[in-house]
């Protein structure tokens, strides 16, 4: 008996939530050995992974046995006693939340983020806090002040962006899950780099109270997990109205689970053209185009379909985004909290430095960007402009989901690439989102499975639905999950 | 050549709601312990999300109702952008092209003739933060931030450039100040800072359709400043452009302890706010249905009230006038009203009787206190009891002036105050004849006046009485019995 838990306790770390969960529910193990067994995991591969910036590991297990103080009183929920990872924008009471970025470096939250108070509140337990592009600004984790994350199937590459680091966590099993944000594709993207699934639930859905903004009109918490079950689980948990938040969603919400089936008879499923774009990875496109063969063999019925303002996603994006976090990221002045410069006893002096030495390149780029965008004399032009661009890309989702119940793309048009090969070209690395940007911009939920390799590197899915369809997408992708085995490969390291 | 003064006002009102504008913080910062009305919302901390206060945004339609104001269906918030470390998220939530209130007007009253001034918006905004400097002489200077003030919400009202003087634009501030406090959406006290006023001012040849180059002038903290600084303003302006010059557009300080305007900053150099819809908060849908219910809520404004108060009190318009001066003195005055005695005197000599002893001998006794009817312990039940006593021949006029007095100082009801104090009308004749009788025989020489025939001798000795009875002999029956007495007494010494 006791070798056989030995046993297990070893390779805990490589459960998947829902196994995780029926394992404590059968007193298989205990939240403090699973939490232990990630701590292990961690200290094993993160000298090499590099995706946390905090490691709470002493929180991680005060935690867990409060987790399994609560199951053995019986008061236990699928996600009590899970260790969980929270991407570092997402505000933990008296964690340090540090954006990645060297203003916040030292900044420890006087309040947690809803999300976060809702997992602790059913027993999530925190392993730590992952890294990312500074300010969820970037799609590789490069732009992290700190240190970039590395890819668990290749570690010369990157681990997507911005979530990179709950990405690469939950692929090295250093995380059973994780939360990431995603603005432009920043939860899909690196789960589809790293090989896991990531859902970036419609605007609204989930509270952002406590996510510290990039920007806010497509800004979105969700899950990453190792399957789709584990995100069902996860959103689950997450999702629901929220009083602070004044722009969360007052719907009624259904048991993300309810339609994970395996059956997909009668859905129609809309191929747009548009995102198969130039510069796409041919192995990208094949083990896309071959998913949606399967998809089909599960009964699907699949037609081609056109989005036709795609091609202004990008730019309507680079407005929209920029504006808001020029706005956004006012508020870091060095007066009141975050790093200060103080070695002036000029006040405006003061300000400014703290926002030169503060900020990395890619923030103030993109601070710079958005109020060139909002200045007076160019507003119309650019900012006005892209909200109504912003309106035409909703309509034509809107066209598009009367003929079909969800569309299929890809999720990246390349694979994970090597750490360094498009910092020096913003564009190249603005270039990666195209597929990701505009289901942003029209508020709708997407989520990414992996579906296959290219170049020995994992290629993901994505699946893109109408407004509150997150049942429906994790319907397709879990039915699509049962037919194939690429979930289950898992990096070497 | 003769010039037009041209002068447009922009008025911020800060609104009496229980909480701020976007948060849940107590909006009562005045005299809480500096930072202690703080939350994440409105430090700016981030991650923090606004929440719309809907009593501030129905303290608005209100307020755009009372001015005539058209209320859009459809309104928004937008980020207007400036860095300032008063400013904690380096944005203000205001409102920028869709303001929930717009294209009213105020009637101002200047010397009896009518003038209707233009409101072109109100709209709904936060405060920011109160900055304290301390300067250098104690070392480097330096400033605090108190973040309580940050998020209160703060109304602009916006008016068109229809104001053609100094008095003028008094004139509307003080009508504007009065619908303030009769809507009851803000305390409205100028010195406290919850109603502030920028002006804009220009001048331009008498008879032209364009408007000259304007200065907008800050910092006038009373009615008095507000007039003082435009004066000044619009003089200083006329000199310039009398010698040739050029007015350059610009913010200008007004410096009360010198009684100038001085350049802040050149508009030259301007902000660019950048304005954009706040992401943050959806736009807000304003459902006719309520702005109809808040119509309904209105309350009567002065000028009504005045009008009411003269038509169904008959009071005088002297009176009136003081009566509707704030909504408190007039709620006061028909409070006590109500409560008229079905027994005592009819309605219009009752609203005489309070409007004498409210502008008489209670206002005396608040403006020695420096205190305003709301401070009052004297409440309109008291002061109607009072009234009774009198009418009931309890107390005399000098008495109940006492009374008065005391009930002001000790909140005490006046029947308690007469009972424990012994003051009481004496109505019984026989003390009043002794006190008479003793009067008379004190003073031979009055008495003998009033035999000589000087008929005011006998005012003397009643006042003598009332001084042996210690004011509380019923004035009627003391003349009744020094009458009678003298006559007696002259009678007996025959008629000359």
């Amino acid at each position: 008996m006791d070798e056989l838990q030995g046993q297990r306790r070893d390779e805990l770390w490589e459960l998947t939530l829902d196994q995780a969960r029926a394992g404590l529910e059968r007193r298989a193990f205990s939240s403090v050995e699973l939490t232990q067994s990630c701590l292990e995991r961690i200290q094993q591969v993160e000298d090499r992974v590099k995706s946390f910036v905090t490691v709470t590991g002493e929180i991680a297990l005060e935690q867990a046995a409060k987790a399994d103080r609560a199951r053995a009183a019986g008061a236990a929920g699928p996600l009590t006693g899970i260790p969980m990872q929270l991407k570092d924008l997402i505000c933990t009471r008296d964690i340090r939340t540090t954006c990645s970025s060297r203003m916040l470096e030292n900044y420890v939250p006087v309040y947690s983020a809803t999300v976060a108070e809702k997992l602790f509140d059913q027993g999530a337990v925190l392993l730590g806090k992952g890294n990312m592009d500074e300010f969820a600004m970037g799609s590789s984790c490069e732009n992290s002040a700190f240190f970039p994350t590395h890819n668990p199937w290749d570690l010369q590459r990157v681990p997507g962006g911005s979530s990179g680091g709950a990405a690469a966590a939950v692929a090295a099993g250093e995380a059973v899950f994780a939360l990431g944000s995603d603005t432009g594709g920043s939860i899909r993207q690196p789960a589809s780099l790293c090989g896991v699934v990531g859902l970036k639930p419609t605007y609204g859905l989930v509270s952002r109270y406590g996510l510290i903004a990039f920007a806010s009109s497509l800004d979105q918490i969700g899950p990453v997990g190792k399957d789709v079950t584990d995100c069902a689980l996860v959103l689950n948990a997450i999702a629901g109205y929220d009083a602070k938040d004044s722009t969360s969603l007052p719907e009624g919400l259904p048991d993300f689970t309810r339609g994970l089936t395996g059956k997909l008879d009668g859905l129609r499923l809309g191929l747009p053209e548009e995102y198969f774009v130039a510069g796409m990875q041919p192995g990208v496109r094949e083990a896309t185009l071959k998913a949606v063969e399967t998809l089909e063999g599960l009964g699907a019925a699949v037609e081609p379909v056109s989005l036709p303002t795609t091609e202004y996603a990008l730019a309507c994006y680079y407005i929209i985004a920029p504006s808001e976090c020029s706005a956004n990221l006012a508020r870091y002045d060095g007066v009141k909290f975050g790093y200060s410069y103080q070695d002036t006893p000029d006040m405006w002096e003061a300000m400014e430095s703290t926002r030169q030495y503060g900020f990395g390149p890619e923030v103030k780029r993109r601070i710079m960007l958005g109020t060139y965008a909002l200045s007076s004399g160019y507003y119309d032009a650019y900012y006005r402009q892209a909200q109504q661009v912003r309106t035409l890309i909703r309509q034509d989702f809107a066209r598009v989901f009367e003929k079909v119940d969800a569309l299929v793309t890809p999720t990246s048009p390349v694979v994970a690439f090597p750490l360094g090969e498009k910092t020096a070209d913003p564009v190249q690395m603005y270039l990666i989102d195209v597929c990701t940007l505009p289901i942003n911009i029209a508020g709708l939920p997407a989520l990414s499975v992996p579906c296959g390799f290219a170049e020995g590197l994992p290629v993901g899915m994505q699946l893109i639905g109408p407004h509150l369809s997150e049942e429906r997408l994790l319907s397709i992708a879990y039915a699509y999950e049962q037919a194939t085995e690429w979930h289950k490969a898992k990096p070497k390291l | 050549m003769q010039y037009e003064t041209v002068i447009g006002l922009e008025v911020h009102v800060q609104l009496q709601t229980r909480s701020k504008m976007f948060c849940g913080c107590p909006a009562d910062y005045q005299n809480a312990p500096a930072n202690s009305r703080v939350c994440p919302v409105c430090l700016g901390l981030p991650g923090a999300l606004p929440v719309i206060n809907r009593k501030a945004v129905e303290y608005t339609i209100m307020t755009g109702l009372a001015l005539g104001c058209r209320i859009p269906g459809y309104s928004k918030f937008d980020r207007k952008n400036y860095p300032y470390p008063d400013l904690m998220k380096g944005y203000q939530v205001s409102q920028y092209d869709l303001p929930l209130a717009e294209e009213g007007a105020l009637e101002i009253d200047l010397d009896g003739a009518a003038k209707s001034v233009g409101v072109m918006r109100v709209h709904l905004e936060e405060d920011a933060a109160k900055l304290q400097h301390f300067p250098e002489a104690a070392g480097d200077a330096y400033s605090l931030v108190d973040v309580n003030r940050a998020g209160v919400p703060l109304m602009e009202v916006v008016s068109a450039p229809d104001l053609r003087s100094p008095e003028e634009a008094r004139a509307y501030l003080v009508t504007l100040h009065s619908i303030m406090q009769y809507l009851g959406v803000s305390s409205a006290n100028m010195q406290d800072g919850n109603f502030r006023c920028d002006a804009n001012v220009s001048l331009r040849p008498a008879g032209s359709a364009e408007f000259g180059t304007r200065t907008e002038v800050k910092n006038m903290n009373s009615f008095r400043a507000v007039y003082l600084a435009l004066n000044y303003e619009v003089e200083r302006q006329q000199r310039i452009l009398e010698d040739g010059g050029r007015i350059v557009q610009e913010t200008r300080g007004w410096v009360e302890e010198r009684g100038v305007t001085v350049s802040q900053r050149s508009k030259e150099h301007a902000h660019d706010y950048r304005y954009f819809p706040e992401p943050d908060l959806p736009p807000l849908a304003v459902a006719a249905g309520w702005v109809e219910e808040i119509r309904r809520r209105l309350p009567e404004l002065a000028d009504r009230r005045k009008a009411r108060f003269i038509e169904e009190y008959g009071l005088p318009r002297y009176d009136a006038d003081l009566l509707t001066g704030t909504r408190a003195m007039a709620d006061y005055f028909e409070a006590a009203l109500a409560l008229r005695p079905p027994a005592g005197p009819d309605t219009k000599t009752f609203a005489k009787n309070v409007s004498n002893w409210m502008l008489g001998d209670l206002s005396r006794l608040m403006n020695l206190e420096n205190r305003d009817i709301t401070e009052v312990r004297v409440t309109p039940a008291h002061l109607v009891e009072l009234l009774a006593l009198i009418d009931a021949g309890t107390l005399s006029g000098t008495i109940a002036k006492t009374v008065l007095e005391e009930a002001f100082t000790s909140g005490a009801e006046p029947a308690k105050i007469v009972r424990e104090k012994g003051y009481s009308q004496i109505n019984d004749s026989s003390v009043v004849e002794a006190a008479v009788a003793q009067a008379l025989a004190d003073n031979p020489q009055a008495v003998a006046d009033y035999v000589k025939g000087k008929e005011t001798a006998a005012r003397f000795l009643v006042g003598q009485v009332m001084k042996l009875t210690r004011g509380q002999a019923k004035p009627e029956l003391a003349l009744e019995l020094v009458q009678a007495g003298l006559v007696a007494i002259r009678d007996a010494e025959g008629t000359p």
